[in-house]
């Protein structure tokens, strides 16, 4: 466990910062694809020891944050059918759809539970067997595995009342979609850590290869960030993009291929609704027809009242591209607080606007 | 009927409730005024007395380091004593979930009677209470407690002063990581155990070197960081803590880091903070690292006048930072 000590030393890491503000000379715009680094990042106090023509930007790495209003709509429209228990991770309860949140209908009786683990969504199913489980499979390569194994174990336990409402989506298509829109004139990226830890480092390399952008993969720790800021500004510097990994401790080039042959042998990739950017073909995740008993989508009937429509004033579908930030949001902090949330961002513990709030507040 | 359950009947207040009460809980809980049986427990207090009550639905109900009657007892006692009051009487209730395991009752009674005699009081009083299935998560607690308050000591949250010295107990956060990790599906493997014990004691220890303690806390839910905010609100002054020296087990960080939790937001059943003039403040210190309960004590940090009603902490890296209140439930990151 001194690892993570090792990684936190506060010796090294003011190395690493007079490096980088020695280093850098030229204005540079880094982009942290994941939330978990935007909350890391501020949890050190990174941002203000850094030299200030460094600009560091958050990107679409939440689950939670991108999950499109309409595929909300969708999950809400479930909840209230009759016989049915929705399950999820916690995070989700929390977000306003169009109109609700699933923390509302179930104040209002649909029966919604909190899971930290698909096997408790299992066994909700094994003890429920006159009810219809749905688990609200969200998330990136990282949860697809396990949701996978749970599809798989439903099956060859014959649990015949679980259902899975995939609105799974995966990472690079996304990075793509956002270099080829070209709003946010990037000079780098911070590729995440755990969803590499999945997919590779390979996955990345398209990055420096097509866009010619800087680009390292990133632990959690402070050191691990500083690590990359200094490739990053290296890369920069010297003009010579790259792909870098300084997560190697979890990171393979070529990713955890257990988890990647499940998560292949359940799910087909298909287009997903990505909020603020909209429909990515090739960036989600649905079940495959083989295990179509188990799809939530093919199982239920979804009617929706009325249009789905995103909550007026919130920029969350800017702030997942990286073009403008919650200090733009006219409603950040007053209207929306963490306590009473407009929009995914201010939701998520890994949402940006969440971080501005919990972690930006000034002092003196 | 299943003799090893308890049954709806156990609360009925006819003959299986009459044996409820006197083979399980009197007998382990014995002491003068409980064993009288009457409607209230009658006793004489004079000076200044300290109230309180609190709930306990902790799931799950055994857990590394301790169980929820282990808890509801630490709990109670502990809020008397951060008030320095000599924790002396506690009232029991239980609302129980029917078809819960007789042996389960009596071993959380057992760990009731082992920390009441730990931290020296009395459980005079109590009722017990059984719902249907479903009606309740197995089995829930509710505690209240008495203390009596020595003359002269007057600790409040409200009492922190500019230039006073911040100090915890010990580790942060080690009960509710022993909790999570106990939960299904976080089964990653760790030793953490709970925090979970009376206080008591150790409070005394503290009191006698130092009666001028202006406040003292224990940071159970919400942490360090909410509790903090609680002290900085309420006395309406600013504390400024340095994050390298607040004691964390490594085991309860990594966890936190494999979570996505901060240890300072995690909650804690065996720690308080204290906040004193920084001139005592060593001998305070001294004082709570020769009691078990205070070994890893450590000052983190002060007060200041500047940002009253905020808590910012001096990263490792050596930048400033707002340390917020907790908002919502504390739950791990999805991937
Ligand atoms: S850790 Fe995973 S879920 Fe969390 S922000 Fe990063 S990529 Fe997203
Ligand atoms: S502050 Fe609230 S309303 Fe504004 S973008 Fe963030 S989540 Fe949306």
């Amino acid at each position: 466990m001194n690892f993570i000590e090792e990684f936190r030393s506060s010796q090294s890491g003011r190395t690493l910062l007079e490096y980088i503000n020695k280093r850098s000379t030229k204005p540079a715009r880094f982009m942290e694809f994941c939330g978990g680094h935007t909350v890391a990042i501020f949890r050190y106090g990174i941002r203000q020891l850094l030299p200030p023509h460094i600009e560091m930007l958050s990107g679409p790495g939440c689950p939670v944050c991108v999950t499109s209003t309409a595929d909300l709509d969708k999950v809400i429209a479930l909840s209230r059918l009759p016989g049915v228990i929705i399950c999820s991770f916690g995070d989700l309860l929390r977000v306003p759809s169009s109109r609700q949140s699933l923390l509302e209908v179930r104040a209002e009786g649909a029966d919604v539970r909190i899971v930290y683990s698909t096997m408790d969504a299992l066994e909700i199913a094994r003890q429920n067997p006159l009810k219809k489980v749905i688990f609200v499979g969200i998330g990136f390569e990282t949860t697809a595995p396990t949701i996978a194994a749970s599809v798989i174990q439903a099956r060859n336990q014959g649990l015949a009342n679980y259902y899975v409402m995939s609105i799974h989506k995966i990472t690079p298509p996304v990075m793509r979609a956002i270099l080829d829109a070209g709003e946010t004139r990037l000079s780098g990226i911070i590729c995440p850590g755990h969803v590499s830890s999945i997919t590779g480092s390979n996955a990345w390399e398209f990055i420096p290869e097509e866009y010619h952008l800087a680009c390292a993969v990133s632990g959690f720790e402070s050191l691990d960030i500083l690590y990359c800021v200094k490739s990053l500004v290296d890369q920069v510097e010297d003009a010579t993009p790259r792909l870098d990994v300084s997560y190697s401790r979890a990171v393979k080039p070529e990713g955890n291929t257990a988890a990647l042959k499940i998560m292949d042998e359940v799910f087909d990739i298909c287009p997903a609704n990505w909020r603020g950017i909209g429909i990515l073909p090739q960036s989600g995740l649905c079940l495959r027809p083989e295990f179509a008993a188990f799809d939530a989508e093919k199982n239920f009937e979804i009617k929706l009242s009325e249009p789905s429509r995103e909550t007026p004033g919130c920029l969350c579908g800017e702030i997942i591209k990286g073009t403008r930030t919650p200090l733009e949001c006219k409603l950040f902090s007053k209207v929306c607080t963490p306590e009473n949330p407009v929009g995914p961002c201010m939701v998520s513990s890994e949402g940006t606007c969440a971080a501005y709030y919990h972690y930006g507040g000034k002092l003196g | 009927m299943d003799k090893t359950k308890i049954l709806l009947a156990h609360g009925s207040g006819g003959r299986l409730t009459h044996d409820l009460i006197t083979k399980h809980l009197v007998q382990s809980l014995s002491n003068p005024l409980l064993n009288k049986l009457d409607d209230a427990a009658v006793f004489e207090s004079k000076g200044k007395t300290a109230f309180t009550t609190d709930s306990y639905v902790v799931n799950p109900i055994f857990f590394p380091g301790g169980n929820i009657g282990k808890l509801a007892v630490c709990g109670t006692v502990n809020d008397l004593s951060v008030m320095g009051a000599i924790p002396k009487y506690l009232s029991l209730a239980f609302i129980i979930e029917e078809g819960l395991d007789i042996s389960a009752l009596e071993e959380i009674i057992k760990s009731i009677a082992a920390a009441a005699k730990e931290a020296g009081v009395e459980i005079v009083t109590g009722d017990t209470k059984v719902v249907n299935t479903g009606k309740a998560d197995k089995i829930f607690i509710n505690t209240a407690g008495v203390g009596f308050i020595p003359e002269g000591l007057d600790i409040s949250g409200a009492n922190a002063r500019p230039d006073d010295a911040v100090i915890v107990s010990g580790t942060m956060g080690d009960h509710g990581i022993a909790i999570m990790a106990q939960r299904e599906g976080l089964n990653f493997k760790t030793a953490v155990e709970s925090d979970c014990a009376p206080l008591n004691g150790l409070i005394t220890d503290m009191l006698k070197v130092c009666p001028r303690i202006h406040v003292m806390r224990d940071p159970t839910r919400g942490g360090l960081a909410t509790t903090l905010n609680e002290i900085a609100g309420q006395s309406q002054v600013g504390i400024e803590l340095n994050e390298e020296s607040i004691p964390v087990k490594p085991a309860v960080g990594g966890a936190c880091e494999a979570l996505g939790l901060d240890p300072l937001y995690v909650a804690n059943e065996g720690k308080i903070i204290a906040i004193m003039p920084e001139k005592d403040a060593p001998a305070v210190l001294s004082a709570m690292k020769a009691h078990p309960y205070g070994k890893d004590s450590a000052i983190i940090g002060r007060v200041i006048s500047p940002n009253p009603g905020r808590v910012s902490i001096r990263t490792p890296l050596g930048a400033l930072r707002i340390l917020d209140m907790q908002s919502g439930e504390l739950l791990p990151r999805i991937c």
